[in-house]
């Protein structure tokens, strides 16, 4: 995609640059753009070749019925080439109103949109109740910090493993629920508790990046805006939706849209969680590597054309988003 | 301060919000840690189905989990693979992520706005789209099932934030100190390694644990890319005991605690330097 446009204007923009003027200034510019390049360079190429170059080939495998079976591989010393047909959009047509595409696309796809919103808003929220009662000048701040960001610390399988032995039937969650009277929902097992049990822990895995990201947000808030507004006779919500709240804009938009795209896109939590287990609580990421990976025989197009269509999900998001947060930057000035 | 002490400073709360503040948190330090410590726990029962009883644990609290994974198992073959790629990523990515956070910062080159859009769109990428390509280019790059391979998917994969991150850091550095550089006749690398790099401390050190956090923990394309168990990373290796030692809810638990201990080492260095590391950028745009 832009990959590629990346690598193309370079030569003529540096012509661009070199236009008639102060030769220092000329020098200088050359000098600059040569190793602004330089610098790009290995970033453009590594994403090119990892990056540009497989999508340009995944969206070929969409356009075709590649499985395991009949792709290129190797067994032994004997090599059998690749077998597979150009079949059109076929996987898309298939994918989205083919036979059974309701149960097989289109209620992956409304969970995922319920558990991205879901995860999203609850994360945003805690992080942000978090990180304005450690932004006060409370005894302990420092302390609190880091308690509270340990578990980004820690890898994220190695928490969502524990959560599992936590949430099995007779662990430590259930224990606890039923010593206080409360009923003991099957988690890792009946469809509705899994997905309670995944939105939980995904919020748990999300909320110290949020709360960390958030409070460096809050500290970057001037004290005397809120000094003016106290003066002004403004209350602590009033200061919170007035002075607060836009002084977050730039944090919180970027930290929600990171959080969208990792929560759309989120495979270790429900993987580890669930393993095959959880037909139902399979997000569209989940399901599409079950199918490229976890059956026999893989099937590689199908896998290929779930991902094309969440990335094309992303980007249109995305590029909405954007121009509604240009929109409110534009109104609020 | 001359304020009188019965008035409270901006920003202090009064006895009774601080409490209710202080109550808040600890419950909130209390969940955050409970998985964690969790798992430290069930690790020292020596029984493989102790995690239903966990109270049983304490009474019969052993090692001997630990011994076995570390002597009996291939936990060292994966530490050191696991050691190699993370490391390999975390100093190729930061090194890569800093020059194009840094060229993008100061430099109006043409490219340089669809390069961040760029940078922001490959965040997007589910791995489904992306895996079976890569595996294709990997063996025929003959990079399957070595380290030089996932060191550069892994790179692929954390170099856009990171230079986002990165980005936003060094437009908090102010722009004379590269002119103070050129003027000394330092040529534009020059003032980036020598000046700038010091100064983006704190932006370096968010970005490098980023990127072994993700690189030590990451799971999908390192079960596909790595065939023999001799290249397997640790969380590959994790995912084997379940089948092999039929579900050994003991070892697996001791082995969790083993491998979270360097990213909680590496996290504790870096943790004074997370806050400002991450938003300086994100707070200023």
């Amino acid at each position: 995609m832009a990959v590629a446009v990346q690598g193309a204007p370079k030569e003529r923009s540096r012509e661009r640059e070199e236009r008639p003027g102060l030769v220092q200034r000329l020098k200088l510019s050359y000098s600059k753009y040569w190793y602004a390049y330089a610098m790009v360079a290995p970033v453009v190429i590594v994403l090119g070749v990892l990056v540009g170059y497989p999508l340009v080939n995944g969206l070929y495998l969409t356009l075709t019925d590649a499985n395991s079976l009949n792709s290129a591989r190797q067994i032994g010393v004997k090599h059998i080439p690749a077998s597979y047909h150009f079949i059109g959009l076929h996987n898309y047509a298939d994918v989205l109103w083919g036979p059974g595409s309701y149960d097989r696309f289109w209620s992956h796809f409304v969970w995922t949109i319920a558990w991205t919103v879901i995860c999203v808003t609850v994360t945003f929220a805690l992080g942000l109740g978090l990180a304005l009662l450690m932004n006060q000048k409370l005894r302990g701040r420092g302390l609190y910090r880091m308690l509270l960001i340990l578990p980004w610390a820690v890898p994220t399988f190695v928490t969502v493993f524990s959560w599992r032995l936590m949430l099995a039937d007779g662990g430590a969650v259930n224990a606890l629920l039923g010593s206080v009277g409360l009923p003991e929902p099957s988690w890792l097992a009946d469809p509705l508790a899994q997905k309670a049990a995944a939105i939980l822990v995904n919020t748990w895995v999300g909320v110290p990046f949020m709360m960390v990201s958030l409070l460096g947000g809050l500290q970057a808030i001037p004290g005397e805006l809120y000094e003016a507004a106290e003066m002004d006779g403004a209350s602590p919500w009033q200061r919170f939706v007035n002075v607060t709240m836009p002084g977050l804009r730039s944090v919180s938009s970027t930290v929600l849209l990171l959080g969208v795209i990792w929560t759309f896109n989120q495979f270790v939590v429900l993987f580890v969680l669930f393993g095959n287990n959880a037909p139902d609580t399979q997000i569209l990421v989940t399901w599409a590597y079950y199918l490229g990976f976890g059956q026999q025989p893989r099937d590689y197009a199908q896998s290929a054309t779930y991902g094309v269509l969440l990335l094309s999900i992303l980007i249109v998001f995305t590029t909405f988003y954007r121009r509604w947060l240009a929109r409110n930057e534009e109104a609020s000035r | 301060m001359t304020t009188p002490r019965t008035q409270r400073r901006r920003g202090e709360a009064s006895p009774l919000a601080a409490a209710l503040s202080h109550g808040v948190l600890i419950v909130a330090s209390l969940v955050a840690l409970l998985p964690v410590a969790y798992i430290a726990y069930i690790s020292l029962g020596p029984d493989k189905m102790d995690y239903l009883h966990p109270g049983a644990i304490l009474s019969k609290a052993t090692f001997a989990n630990y011994t076995k994974v570390i002597f009996h198992t291939d936990f060292f073959t994966w530490f050191a693979n696991s050691a190699i790629v993370a490391g390999g990523t975390t100093i190729f990515g930061v090194l890569v992520s800093a020059t194009t956070g840094y060229a993008v910062s100061r430099m109006r080159f043409a490219g340089h706005r669809q390069l961040m859009w760029t940078l922001l769109v490959t965040q997007m990428f589910p791995i489904a789209v992306l895996i079976v390509p890569l595996y294709t280019i990997l063996s025929d790059l003959k990079l399957l099932d070595g380290y030089l391979g996932l060191i550069l998917v892994y790179a692929g994969t954390t170099v856009p934030y990171c230079a986002w991150l990165l980005k936003g850091y060094f437009d908090t550095i102010p722009v004379e100190i590269d002119e103070a550089g050129r003027v000394d006749g330092l040529s534009p690398f020059g003032t980036f390694w020598r000046l700038v790099l010091p100064l983006a401390r704190p932006g370096l050190a968010v970005a490098a644990f980023y990127s072994f956090l993700t690189a030590w923990g990451e799971l999908a394309y390192a079960s596909t890319f790595m065939l023999s168990s001799g290249k397997y990373t640790l969380a590959v290796g994790l995912q084997t005991f379940v089948s092999q030692y039929e579900s050994q809810w003991n070892l697996m638990a001791a082995t969790s605690v083993l491998i979270a201990l360097p990213a909680a080492g590496f996290f504790y260095l870096v943790q004074r330097h997370l806050v400002s590391g991450l938003t300086a950028g994100a707070a200023k745009s």
